[in-house]
């Protein structure tokens, strides 16, 4: 096999990976964008949601479209009940506290996966079969097209709504200065909520769809979570683009890095770029410097 | 008023019934061997921590339902890891210095186990470790034993059935875990002697959701087969992602595949796989006369019944810790050194690992018919047809 063939095989490898990781990405940011907070319960949503389309899927024995479909629902609505039972009850507290509880909500969550559905890991079936399609060579697998149209469907309906809504600039405007959004007659309590509602549906999406690639399992979340992070502060908190773009490039450096280099080196090579993308430029790689003045983090 | 007579009741009783209660702590005390359980029931590597917990407790239950060791109850103290070095240490000083456990059952993983190794010598309390990696025992530590099966004898099962076969040229992988590590050290170091040359190298993270960057790798090689290192779920995305790749070569697992979940969790990338494993998993199809047979039927059978879930390997490691534990002490009572004296001289002891001949040179017993090849048909295990 050629090196040209191996290049695309390792570009697609990181494309899956990569959109995987944007998944997760967008997730923090719409919280960020509407709270200021981070929340790192984010991997545990779209652990939440692998595991009950699993549970939907194969102990009920619902058609696939509906276990997926109803995983979405049931974790949008665990992360209303969160939003309201742990972060609405302390919502005059910092920003360092909310982070904090989130955190304490992510061992929750995995612990409560543990007890409801045990230890091993589990698979949901291919929306459209697992024969891979072949280009010159490379392989990619249909479900890997699945996670990239949902993503850049996300992706374009987020980004449309936070810039030209009424709601979406509401819930911006939550974000920079609480206080002043009241004053103007936002509801910002219900905006908060919305938020949460908004990125555990998306978690529950990346769940659903990831799970027939990477299975899915209790233990999941927290990984899959801090890589989503990391890619989340790579372009930018906040930014919905810019988490795509640093998926896609943290997946391909992972790939070529694996491919080229040696795999043990993989995550390494990953880690090093973000710290010195961090290191010069703070703020994401999109970053404007007026941007990033006004930023908590 | 009221007040201060409820408060005073609650003293006086508190103070009355403080030192009934310290008696009877202390008279349990005398009264029963103290064991400890380190293992990760919860975390990474919970599927084996878990098997291995519930194997002990049942084991506890049944010997003290039948009157204990010698007329003297087992008392557990079982702590959970989560798999973590760290918290594995820990737990193993709480065990040692307040639990003042007379013996150690566990830890679960390899990178686990070599982390409490000091702490057990320094403490001199015997511990029966339920993690493969060779390292454990080699060299001999005085106070540490192993039930697993060594990882080098499932290394030389997997490449003497690779030089029948004609299987020169391999492609390694192995987890990033201690487990996958020193997997693939024992790779490397056995091949020379088989005269098989390893063409690639790789390793993934236990969270990785996709290796077909480093097959790919391996498919730019001259590699004739895989062998796969690792005992976390990612191993099965490896099988998954050959066949996404299209890649024919065959797949050599380690016996860290031994749990019929991860066959399920494959959906049929698992077929035609080989793998070493002890006799537990195929326990139906080992003939009757085999000297293992009994002891492998009676404990699927008693597993299967109490928790509803198949038997793994992993609790089946427990099983025989703690029958090596139980015999020990027959003999040698509470006293931590006889303990570890006896364990050295067990010989002939039939467990579901295979058949233990303990000595002062060898802390595992095991050799490497301990391991029979398996492969996967139609979703099941079964013993490979030679």
């Amino acid at each position: 096999m050629n090196l040209g063939v191996q290049l695309l095989q390792y570009t697609l490898s990181g494309i899956t990976v990569g959109s995987i990781y944007a998944m997760v990405a967008i997730g923090f940011n719409i919280i960020y964008n509407s709270t200021g907070i981070i929340n790192f319960a984010q991997g545990e949503f779209v652990m939440l949601g692998g595991m009950t389309a699993v549970y939907l899927y194969k102990t009920l024995h619902l058609p696939l479209f509906i276990s997926g479909l109803g995983a979405v629902f049931i974790v949008m609505c665990i992360g209303i009940l969160f939003e309201r039972f742990a972060i609405q009850i302390l919502k005059d507290s910092s920003v360092i506290t909310l982070i904090i509880v989130t955190i304490a909500a992510s061992i929750l969550f995995k612990g409560g996966a543990m007890f409801i559905w045990g230890k091993d890991a589990y698979v949901l079936p291919s929306f459209s079969g697992d024969e891979p399609f072949h280009m010159f060579g490379a392989t990619i697998l249909p479900q890997t097209l699945w996670i990239l149209g949902f993503l850049f469907l996300i992706v374009a309906a987020l980004t449309g709504f936070f810039k030209f809504t009424i709601v979406g600039k509401a819930m911006k405007a939550c974000a920079f200065n609480r206080r002043a959004a009241r004053i103007v007659g936002i509801n910002v309590n219900r905006m908060v909520m919305l938020s949460f509602a908004l990125s555990a549906l998306i978690g529950g999406i990346a769940g659903v769809i990831v799970t027939p690639i990477t299975l899915a399992h209790y233990d999941r979340g927290a990984l899959l979570g801090l890589k989503g992070f990391g890619t989340a502060i790579f372009g930018g908190l906040g930014n919905m683009g810019g988490a795509v773009a640093a998926g896609i490039i943290v997946g391909l450096l992972e790939a070529y890095s694996a491919g080229l280099i040696s795999s043990g080196y993989k995550d390494a090579v990953a880690l090093i770029i973000l710290l010195a993308v961090l290191f010069f430029r703070p703020g994401g790689i999109f970053a404007k410097k007026e941007e990033q003045a006004l930023k908590t983090f | 008023m009221k007040k201060i007579f409820i408060i005073t009741t609650v003293i006086t009783a508190f103070l009355v019934l403080l030192p009934l209660s310290l008696v009877a702590e202390k008279k349990e005390e005398v009264e029963s061997y103290k064991i400890g359980g380190i293992f990760a029931i919860t975390g990474p590597a919970s599927w084996l921590g878990e098997p291995e917990r519930n194997t002990m407790e049942m084991i506890a239950d049944m010997v003290n339902k039948q009157g204990g060791i010698n007329g003297v109850p087992i008392e557990l103290h079982i702590e959970d890891t989560v798999g973590d070095e760290t918290k594995t240490v820990n737990a193993a000083k709480k065990l040692i210095n307040s639990d003042q456990v007379i013996a150690i059952v566990g830890p679960s993983r390899s990178g686990t186990t070599m982390a409490v190794i000091p702490i057990v010598e320094k403490a001199e309390v015997p511990l029966i470790s339920c993690a493969a990696a060779e390292a454990i025992v080699n060299p001999i530590k005085k106070w540490v034993f192993k039930t697993p099966q060594q990882d080098r004898h499932a290394v030389d099962r997997i490449y003497e059935y690779m030089v029948d076969h004609g299987i020169r040229k391999i492609a390694i992988m192995s987890g990033t875990t201690g487990f996958g590590d020193q997997g693939r050290k024992q790779l490397q170091k056995l091949a020379p002697d088989y005269k098989i040359t390893i063409v690639a190298d790789e390793t993934y993270g236990p969270s990785d959701a996709d290796m077909t960057s480093q097959l790919t790798k391996i498919r730019g090689t001259d590699a004739q087969a895989i062998v796969n290192w690792s005992i976390v779920p990612a191993q099965v995305i490896v099988a998954k992602n050959m066949v996404q790749l299209g890649m024919d070569i065959q797949l050599f697992l380690s016996h860290g595949f031994g749990n019929i979940k991860y066959v399920e969790a494959a959906e049929g990338a698992a077929e035609g796989i080989i793998f070493p494993a002890g006799r537990l998993l195929a326990a139906e199809t080992v003939p009757t006369t085999h000297p293992q047979k009994k002891v492998l039927m009676e404990y699927k059978n008693l597993y299967e019944e109490k928790f509803n879930e198949p038997v793994s390997t992993f609790g089946g490691h427990a099983w025989d810790a703690m029958w090596i534990l139980i015999r020990a002490i027959e003999k040698a009572g509470a006293d931590k050194a006889a303990i570890r004296d006896e364990i050295g001289k067990i010989t002939g002891f039939a467990g579901t690992g295979g058949i233990f001949n303990f000595s002062p040179s060898d802390h595992n017993g095991l050799t490497k018919d301990a391991f029979e090849m398996l492969t996967v048909k139609n979703g099941k295990f079964v013993v490979l047809e030679k």
